[in-house]
């Protein structure tokens, strides 16, 4: 789960890293009441969770009253590549000397967190990592040993941060490791951490983002999950306990596993359609977990033809069949479906099938023969449509 | 020969109770020919379900049985503590099917074992577990859908991926050493290249298959590692074509970030290496079993 930056902020508060005065508005009104409560001047930004906010015009200064009002009602509701500004975040506006960058997250292929840490920051840190990479100083940190305040001194040394930044960022780097690894980020990243004219160093911006598998002792996440902005049917799966994610095509697929879902997708994508969803219904295939698929799929208005993968090992197909048949008598579908299954008693399954198989029920052998099979019957859907209109 | 495990591994299921996933696991391990010879469960030390002696604590297991490997498949919130225990009292080889765990709990519990319990290996978690057709068979795969007698090694991140790939091969006549679900989270214990190397070592297994996804860099690794010391035919295939960036696709580990851990970057590094990379899963078993015939 990413978060805005004024939730990051927030949570990096929690951790005792220092950001600076500020509050959410949602309205012109709050936002006036937010920046004299702040101290003017005041930044008004745009919360939205992409980057470039700035270019976009969705970070301004003001200087009063008058101008936070002109700058909010500008700002609100401003589409910035595809993400509407429900929210503002107001903070009072800082005078700043230098602009450093730090991060951590996890280093895959080195299996332990990796800190990154620079005195040029304020731009992408990819593009500091393309033109100026020695710029970067990076710390693989030991997931069992942790990091302590002597170790970031040395790292921020190494980075080439000033004797006057030094102490202070050693501290809010031991911060962000603590926010990062007990706070169950994957991401946890500043940019750009500042050191002000006064000589004070703190987060002007935030970016989190939280690992979902540790929402279980996260309580205090709850309200950052209120905030998502979700693609409506994937908030209808995730209602129903199904992993499911939206993307634009017109075949619907629904496969039991990950690793099958997304190869589905692709085999549909390779015989020249475009898959609707990805959709991992797990291991089992019994009729709830299917009806409740086939009513997500339904619910999609761009899908023409459904495709269903499943290929049973503990769930045997004879079994997977079984609950196909009742979930087609549950949900009354708008378009045709194409059923791939294989595995375990597969000639079992495909007899249970036989008799219910029909033009809005259809039976292929091989992922390639079915995916063949929906992505032609997607495209006859589409041009049926079209004649009706 | 086999990799990992064979006829002569024990295992105990920890967190075991009548209705238990371990119960449920366990007992079809079992009815496989698994050696299954102790089970845990702190409240329930001294009893026997369905026939399975279960002790309070792994070490007392391991004390009583010899227990050589355990089958974890606890809640996540337990399954790091878990994996220690197993570790702590001397397993060697521990199968973690569990979904779900906290990338931090991997990781603190990854580099616990590399550095105090070298001698441990982990496999998992969030994977379908591992079976050496006809020999041992611990986590969740069907032994029904695997044949005996090699000569395919495979290594899979997927669960059904893998299945599909027993299916295609068994189906053709085309048996396997051992087939590996190494799983799909970010810090998984077992890699690619652990597999990989284990199968190059084993003198029965003749060919590799080999099934990725999009997310971090194994299959870029991997494909290093083949290209320096795999000496036996490989065969690919990576699930995620059309996965869109920054999208968690089911598995915690696949995603693909900016521009890193693209199933087309992959593809392209495997081939590179001299592995024949197929379009599709299909397609995959169908080129391994055109290498097995022409083997001979």
């Amino acid at each position: 789960m990413d978060l805005f930056e004024y939730q990051g902020k927030q949570y990096f508060a929690r951790y005792g890293i220092p950001t600076s005065p500020g509050g959410v508005a949602s309205t012109v009104d709050e936002a006036v009441a937010q920046a004299e409560a702040a101290g003017y001047p005041v930044v008004v930004k745009a919360q939205v969770k992409v980057g470039g906010r700035g270019k976009a015009g969705g970070i301004k200064l003001a200087a009063d009253a008058e101008e936070v009002r002109r700058h909010a009602g500008a700002i609100l509701g401003m589409d910035i590549k595809g993400h509407v500004v429900h929210r503002l975040w107001i903070e009072h506006a800082s005078d700043i000397a230098e602009e450093y960058y730090a991060s951590f997250t996890l280093d895959r292929p080195a299996k332990t967190y990796l800190g990154m840490l620079s005195a040029e920051g304020g731009v992408e840190i990819e593009e500091v990592a393309a033109t100026n990479p020695g710029a970067i100083a990076r710390l693989h940190v030991d997931p069992v040993r942790g990091l302590d305040v002597a170790a970031a001194h040395r790292w921020a040394e190494e980075a080439g941060l000033p004797d006057a930044a030094r102490d202070q960022a050693a501290e809010v780097l031991v911060a962000l490791y603590r926010c990062y690894e007990e706070g169950d980020c994957d991401l946890a990243e500043i940019n750009p951490l500042i050191l002000t004219t006064g000589g004070r160093v703190h987060a002007l911006d935030a970016k989190v983002t939280l690992d979902d598998n540790a929402r279980f002792r996260h309580p205090e996440w709850e309200e950052f999950a209120a905030t998502e902005t979700e693609d409506p049917r994937e908030q209808m799966a995730r209602d129903k306990g199904l992993n499911y994610v939206g993307l634009s095509g017109d075949v619907g697929i629904i496969a039991n596993g990950a690793g099958l879902a997304m190869s589905t997708c692709d085999v549909v994508s390779q015989v020249g359609g475009a898959p609707a969803n990805f959709l991992d219904i797990g291991g089992g295939a019994n009729a709830d977990v299917m009806s409740a698929a086939l009513e997500v799929i339904n619910a999609d208005p761009s899908v023409r033809a459904i495709f269903v993968n499943i290929f049973g090992g503990i769930t045997r197909v004879d079994e997977v069949a079984k609950g196909v048949i009742e979930a087609l008598g549950r949900v009354d579908l708008r378009s045709p479906i194409v059923l791939r299954l294989d595995g375990t008693n597969v000639q079992e399954g495909r007899a249970l099938l036989q008799p219910h198989l029909s033009d809005g029920l259809m039976a292929e052998a091989t992922m390639l023969e079915a995916a063949r099979r929906s992505v032609a019957l997607a495209a006859a859907g589409e041009r049926g449509s079209e004649e009706r209109a | 020969m086999s990799i990992f495990v064979d006829e002569t591994t024990t295992v105990v299921v920890q967190g075991l109770s009548p209705t238990s996933q371990g119960m449920y696991h366990g007992k079809r391990n079992r009815d496989y020919g698994t050696k299954v010879v102790a089970g845990t469960n702190p409240g329930r030390g001294g009893e026997v379900i369905e026939g399975i002696p279960v002790f309070a604590t792994v070490a007392e297991a391991v004390e009583a049985t010899g227990a050589s490997a355990s089958f974890v498949s606890v809640p996540p919130a337990y399954a790091a503590a878990a994996i220690l225990e197993a570790a702590e009292a001397g397993i060697s080889f521990i199968v973690c099917i569990t979904e779900g765990i906290p990338a931090h709990d991997e990781a603190r519990t990854y580099n616990r074992l590399v550095q105090d319990h070298p001698g441990t290996r982990l496999l998992g978690p969030n994977c379908p577990g591992i079976i050496s057709p006809g020999k041992c068979n611990i986590g969740i795969t069907s032994g029904d859908i695997a044949l005996a007698g090699g000569p395919v090694g495979i290594v899979s991140r997927s669960g059904t991926l893998t299945y599909q790939a027993l299916h295609e091969l068994s189906q053709q006549g085309v048996g396997q050493t051992t087939c590996v679900g190494i799983g799909g989270d970010p810090v998984p214990g077992t890699n690619f290249i652990d597999c990989l190397a284990a199968f190059q070592e084993d003198p029965d297994t003749l060919a590799v298959m080999m099934i990725g996804e999009i997310g971090g860099s194994e299959e870029e690794r991997a494909a290093e590692f083949i290209s320096e010391h795999v000496t036996k035919p490989v065969v690919c295939y990576v699930a995620g074509v059309t996965a869109p960036p920054g999208r968690r696709m089911g598995h915690a580990g696949a995603i693909i970030s900016g521009s890193q851990g693209t199933a087309q970057a992959k593809m392209e590094a495997l081939s590179a290496a001299g592995a024949v990379v197929a379009q599709n899963p299909t397609e995959a078993g169908v080129r391994m079993v055109e290498i097995v015939k022409g083997l001979g």
